[in-house]
């Protein structure tokens, strides 16, 4: 029977909800099954209700599902919220002494003295999670060996550890001796090692592999855990993270160390974006090369803070007055997140333009497990620099017309040649400049830089039935959900694929549109309510979907969802 | 050797007459006394005739938006630490549209300099109140007076800047001499300087400034202590000092990055395998 396993650990903020889940993602992961974990939270350090899910299964995952297994519940709202979500053969586990008036319904309840157990055994009430993990490792039959790992590598070796291990087994214990047995028995698996990590954290590496050496931020909901990872690992990676006082300041940093020669970023999310605007067109005119990340949240304005959409789309394509290059792309999975990352530097720098990567807050602060990237694939393209053993610095001019609309790029103060840049408009050397022929020339050499990075769109992910009836167009951090949801519809008999998009812009209109032409019916699946990549596909190209398959709520999709929503659309 | 013909630039589009002019050639002085040659100097400048300045001397130059030219100096600053790095603002473009980023540059005291051509009022956009306009100053957009002015040398003494200097662009030797001083401090420096604009700014004209403007003698002055600074910051009016108002050796940001202390971030090579180490951290 193939494994496909959902926990969900529910409580209030500051009760360890985040922590339980990751322990329990991690204990699957280095068993060698696949992960995929979310969190949900509020916008409160205390009190309310979060939960955090752990997907486990053989093969490959990219989205969560409704269906509960294993509930573990640190509160009595976690039980009144997700007991509805409960599958038949589900376990709740709860502290009974706390938790009174649990009514038993579809899903057998466990009941566990999880506090009193705690204090008895460490001497410590907060161990409780812990307790609470045992039983739900004796649940579904796996052993702990691998969780006491877990624990150890968690807190260090010591007495926090062993205090941790004490009340995992208490746990286990406890469940045991109760055992309902309906999940038989989980063996780890033997097989390569995989890595389990957030899309922020997937985005970190990409950025330090990229050789990324200099951001600036402001903390955003849900772009901060990108500059703590960035600042930490300054020391070692030989990088500095400023926190600067705003936005505007962080991108302006920005483009200051880039200009000086340095790879260098800046991550936010959608008002924290409104702030930065400017300093895209600034990095435009100048053509200095910058990593942008977006991690979208619900808009506008403050909307939801620690929610999830896709609807920043049309604002990053357009954000900023006046017409110049860029670049956008939006990681379809966490592993893409690593890679893209890379490519947004790549692009940056030979193109001399702004790349704004899109993601959002599923994507950031999911967890999922993946192949260690192989770094000895990762290119660095810096893009044409000019060199001073073959060419007179005295005649460098920074803003060169060339034919590909590309100029070579020196570094101030690393040679003679002076390096000259302006906002306003500029001559070749960079000089301000109101002349109407150079005016022409230099926006005319801007935009010729768009057509060889259009050559480079195209990667697009096509998936499903051959010759499928109806495509389903996606894109960014949707891939693994709609993905899952071809394969429900499929097993029901349907003729569906699916159409996904991790390069927005340039728009690649040829190969979108071969993908999609001979579907009967196409709908655009969607985290917004207006349906963003449809506007951009019939804007580009003139082509209307069928439908859109909206989502706007500040949740994620589901698989279960999307295939639903299609079987209504396609009756 | 570094001489005068190093800094020509481009022929300036100030007005005849304009301020602007003794601050340039007081820049020029001083980067020529301390013998940088232009290729050594990053100059990033906001908007406004201030902003301008770069193009009229010789350097590396980064013209950035109204009121940011510190974030960018900031950065460059950090990208390359090699670069003597100067901000060039006018008083809208530092206290106005950037004062945010003053605040903070002056309090994380990074290693750069700040010149700001305060003249009290704008002049690209041809004649508004500035944020150090004199309470009461008529202009279009303040047709009943300008509201009370903000105070930059003492903004900047309690913000944490390092080095607080107020010159003036008619007297250019002097300001020569505290832009060298702002340029060897280590740590934040503002030099705010006092500059007639003669097309816009009736009140505030050399000979209103020939008559209240006096130099801070060295003897007798303690700039070291900063409540002594403040109360100087505070004297507007009748007399108006010039001079470093406040100087103190301060924690500097960039002596604080530890992966600075390997040399210029941009000098560092790429190395993606590098973090195949961190991989493991995941596992």
């Amino acid at each position: 029977m193939p494994v496909d396993l959902n926990f969900v650990v529910g409580g209030e903020a500051g009760q360890g909800v985040q922590s339980v889940g990751l322990l329990l993602a991690k204990v699957f992961a280095r068993s060698g099954y696949h992960v995929f974990a979310d969190q949900d939270y509020e916008s409160r350090v205390r009190g309310g209700h979060n939960f955090f899910r752990v997907r486990v299964s053989k093969d490959k995952l990219g989205a969560i599902t409704e269906d509960v297994d294993i509930l573990i519940a640190l509160d009595s709202d976690s039980i009144r919220l997700h007991k509805a979500e409960m599958t038949s053969r589900g376990i709740i586990i709860f502290d009974g002494e706390k938790v009174k008036g649990v009514s038993r319904k579809k899903a057998s309840l466990l009941s566990i003295p999880l506090e009193k157990m705690a204090e008895e055994m460490t001497g410590d009430r907060l161990m409780l999670n812990t307790v609470a993990l045992g039983a739900a490792l004796c649940a579904v039959g796996h052993d702990l060996a691998i969780l006491n790992g877990v624990l150890t590598n968690h807190f260090g070796n010591g007495k926090v550890s062993n205090r941790n291990i004490v009340a995992a087994k208490a746990g286990y214990d406890y469940a045991q001796s109760r055992r309902k047995g309906t999940f038989g028995k989980i063996e780890p698996l033997s097989g390569a090692k995989r890595m389990l990590l957030t899309g922020n954290e997937a985005i970190s590496l990409g950025a330090i592999a990229a050789g990324c050496k200099f951001m600036a931020a402001y903390p955003m909901t849900p772009a901060s855990s990108i500059m703590e990872y960035m600042a930490a690992k300054s020391r070692e990676f030989g990088l500095v993270m400023v926190h600067a006082e705003d936005e505007i300041a962080a991108i302006n940093m920005a483009v200051g160390a880039a200009y000086a020669g340095v790879r260098a970023m800046t991550a936010t999310s959608g008002s924290g974006l409104c702030l930065m605007v400017e300093g895209i067109g600034l990095s435009g005119i100048t053509e200095t090369p910058i990593v942008i990340i977006d991690a979208q949240r619900p808009g506008p304005a403050v909307g939801l803070p620690t929610r999830t959409e896709q609807g920043d789309l049309q604002f990053v394509l357009h954000a900023h007055h006046g017409d110049f290059p860029r670049a956008v792309l939006a990681p379809a999975s966490i592993e893409d997140a690593f890679w893209l990352t890379v490519k947004a530097f790549n692009w940056a720098e030979r193109y001399q333009l702004p790349v704004i990567l899109l993601t959002d807050q599923h994507l950031a602060s999911s967890y999922a497990t993946i192949d260690p990237p192989d770094l000895s694939q990762v290119t660095i393209d810096r893009g044409m620099l000019f060199s001073e053993k073959q060419d007179n610095p005295s005649e460098y001019m920074r803003h060169r017309l060339t034919r590909s609309g590309i100029s070579p790029r020196a570094f101030p103060g690393l040679g003679k040649a002076l390096v000259v840049t302006d906002c306003d408009e500029h001559d070749e050397e960079g000089h301000l400049t109101e002349d109407p022929g150079q005016r022409t020339a230099q926006v005319q050499k801007r935009l010729r830089k768009i057509s060889p990075l259009s050559r480079q769109t195209s990667t697009l992910e096509k998936y499903g039935s051959r010759g499928a009836e109806t495509t389903l167009i996606g894109w960014g951090s949707t891939y693994g959900a709609i993905h899952e949801a071809v394969d429900i519809l499929r097993k029901g008999g349907a003729s569906v694929d699916m159409l996904h998009l991790n390069e927005l812009w340039p728009f690649p209109k040829k190969a979108v549109i071969d993908a999609i032409r001979k579907a009967r019916y196409s709908y655009a699946v969607e985290s917004n309510a207006t349906g963003q990549v449809a506007q951009l596909l019939k804007a580009e190209t003139g082509y209307d979907v069928s439908g859109r398959i909206l989502k706007f709520d500040g949740r994620p999709f589901t698989p279960a969802y999307i295939a639903e929503a299609v079987r209504k659309e396609t009756g | 050797m570094v001489t005068k013909s190093d800094y020509v630039g481009l022929e300036p589009a100030w007005c005849p007459g304009c301020g602007n002019f003794g601050i340039l050639k007081a820049l020029n002085s001083a980067l020529i006394e301390l013998k940088i040659e232009p290729h050594e100097v990053l100059l990033v400048s906001g908007i406004g005739q201030a902003g301008k300045l770069p193009h009229y001397t010789r350097g590396n130059v980064f013209n950035s938006l109204h009121g940011r030219p510190v974030p960018p100096a900031i950065g460059a600053k950090i990208a390359n630490s090699e670069l003597v790095v100067i901000a060039v603002s006018g008083d809208g473009d530092a206290y106005g549209e950037g004062g945010n980023h003053f605040l903070h540059a002056a309090r994380r005291n990074h290693d750069i300099t700040y010149l700001v051509h305060n003249n009290q009022v704008y002049g690209l956009t041809k004649g508004q109140a500035s944020p150090t306009s004199d309470a009461g100053f008529v202009t279009k957009t303040t047709p009943d007076g300008a509201a009370n002015p903000l105070n930059p040398i003492a903004l900047a003494i309690v913000s944490g800047a390092s080095f607080v200097a107020r010159g003036y662009a008619g007297d250019t030797d002097h300001l020569a001499s505290l832009i060298k001083k702002g340029i060897a401090h280590r740590g934040f420096s503002l030099i705010d300087i006092l500059q007639p604009c003669v097309s816009f700014n009736h009140k505030n004209t050399y000979a209103w400034y020939k008559e209240r403007v006096y130099e801070l003698e060295d003897e007798r002055y303690d700039r070291t202590d900063r409540r002594t600074a403040l109360e100087k910051a505070l004297e507007w009016g009748d007399k108006i000092p010039i001079g470093v108002i406040y100087k103190a050796d301060l924690p500097v940001y960039e002596d604080q990055l530890p992966a600075l202390s390997r040399g210029p971030l941009v000098r560092q090579r790429i190395v993606p395998r590098r973090g195949d180490r961190l991989l493991a951290e995941f596992m």
